[in-house]
């Protein structure tokens, strides 16, 4: 098969734009969601809020203008295809650019701090992005955008348990993950869950997770069948929409697997606000 | 829901009668700040020295809100994670802070001090930056511009809506809201 050049400036236009996008247009799937519980709510406080959740997103689309102001660190997954070349200088360096363009013409807010360990400065561009790469057949590269705010992500954990604990164990980390977190990773919340692997590849498979349509079932259905009751006790917790008190404290659960070491059993659970933004485009 | 509407300043009377469950619409000035503005206001009334703003009866939104398009007041200014405040809440409200915006869970400490400083906190939506610019119509920074996202405004709020989490009376509608809805297995399988 012939090798397809790609301008690596194609990828800067299309990161620039799915920064902007990803932050003003709430995918449908989510839309859709909120609408559905806004409609199943038993709890008034929770009916206004999640009323106020469905107004914002039309706002924002109407007005192209962010959903939230923590417009998030853009976490960007490459698929690149391994018959395309990329000319023009380097995939990170171009996706940089894209995201420095798109949070600085889109009006987005810029929440990366370099140094964080001491001085905490502000990189002024959102940059550096956060970026997984694979390589696949083909001679396409597809990117996707996530926009991560820090509000949900600093809810999150990595449970190292034992094999024997058993789905029990790792259903008890999700749940209590979610109990901790209360009100403040903006409940309604989408629970990402990485199961197996190394603590690196775990939290990936997490955030991958993610980025699953809001009301997917499963292709397996024993996972199937594992989200459906995490979803039924995270929601009988009771904190419902901003934590005030209700029926929806969770939108979804998705539940992705990976070989472990025979010794190991890593649970990652990544908590997403109700503003779960992301898009994918092909170049 | 009706809506209390109240105005600030605040004062201790009309803080009093503010209960955990409470819809409220908030009109007059509140100040944003948040994690770098808090650190540099503690340190000023460690030193004795005066602050950029009046905090006596004052609320203070826990904000950083996107950059403003051209024509509009503010960009997107919806509420930030209230608990990484928690260590510098308690001195402000000893020093007369009234009100605090923002969302989620406070710490014993911070309601200790709400209750015998007669303050308040509210919950504005998290995430609903878009709507809630709405009801901000006027913004100007009054210090630290160098913090970008993290200065500190002066904003004009017109009916900003708000539910009463922690009142001074003791109310805490993140518990008492979640004990009414939780089912008593979900904890533990």
């Amino acid at each position: 098969m012939p090798v397809r050049d790609l301008d690596v400036r194609e990828i800067t236009a299309a990161v620039r734009e799915l920064c902007i996008t990803a932050n003003y247009d709430l995918p449908r799937d989510v839309y859709d969601a909120l609408v559905a519980a806004c409609a199943a709510e038993e709890s008034p406080v929770g009916r206004e809020v999640l009323g106020q959740l469905v107004e914002n997103a039309d706002i924002a689309a109407r007005d192209r203008v962010p959903i939230c102001q923590d417009t998030g660190f853009a976490v960007i997954f490459a698929e690149v295809g391994q018959d395309v070349h990329l000319v023009g200088g380097t995939l990170a360096e171009a996706v940089d650019e894209g995201v420095r363009r798109g949070y600085g013409d889109g009006y987005l807010r810029k929440s990366v701090a370099e140094e964080p360990g001491h001085a905490r400065r502000n990189t002024k561009d959102n940059t550096p992005a956060i970026l997984h790469t694979t390589i696949v057949p083909g001679d396409k590269v597809r990117l996707t955008m996530m926009a991560k705010g820090g509000g949900a992500e600093n809810m999150s954990s990595l449970n190292m348990l034992k094999p024997s604990q058993g789905w029990a164990g790792m259903s008890q980390a999700v749940v209590d993950t979610v109990s901790r977190a209360g009100s403040n990773p903006c409940p309604p919340v989408i629970i990402g869950v990485g199961i197996g692997g190394t603590i690196d590849e775990v939290t990936l498979l997490a955030k991958r997770a993610l980025l699953r349509d809001v009301g997917s079932t499963h292709p397996d259905p024993r996972v199937a069948e594992m989200e459906d009751e995490l979803l039924v006790r995270i929601n009988d917790l009771g904190i419902g929409p901003q934590g005030l008190g209700g029926r929806t404290t969770a939108l979804d659960v998705f539940i992705e697997e990976m070989p472990s070491h025979i010794a190991s059993m890593p649970v990652a659970v990544n908590v997403q606000c109700h503003a779960q933004r992301h898009k994918t485009v092909e170049l | 829901m009706a809506a209390k509407k109240i105005t600030t300043p605040l004062t201790d009377d009309v803080v009093r009668d503010l209960h955990a469950g409470d819809a409220v619409e908030i009109t007059g000035v509140v100040y944003q700040a948040r994690d770098a503005a808090h650190k540099r206001l503690v340190a000023l009334i460690e030193a004795g020295e005066e602050l950029p703003f009046e905090l006596q009866g004052a609320v203070v939104y826990y904000m950083g809100p996107s950059p403003a398009k051209p024509g509009n007041v503010i960009g997107s200014a919806g509420p930030t994670t209230s608990g990484r405040m928690d260590a510098y809440a308690p001195l402000l409200m000893k020093h007369g802070l009234k009100g605090m915006i923002g969302k989620g869970l406070r710490t014993p400490e911070v309601k200790d001090a709400m209750r015998e400083c007669t303050a308040v906190y509210f919950a504005a939506t998290g995430g609903a930056g878009a709507l809630l610019a709405q009801r901000i119509v006027g913004n100007e920074t009054i210090a630290y511009p160098e913090l970008g996202a993290e200065a500190i405004a002066r904003l004009e709020v017109e009916d900003f809506p708000v539910i009463v989490v922690n009142d001074c009376h003791g109310g805490d509608l993140y518990e008492e809201g979640r004990a009414k809805y939780a089912r008593a297995e979900a904890e533990q399988a």
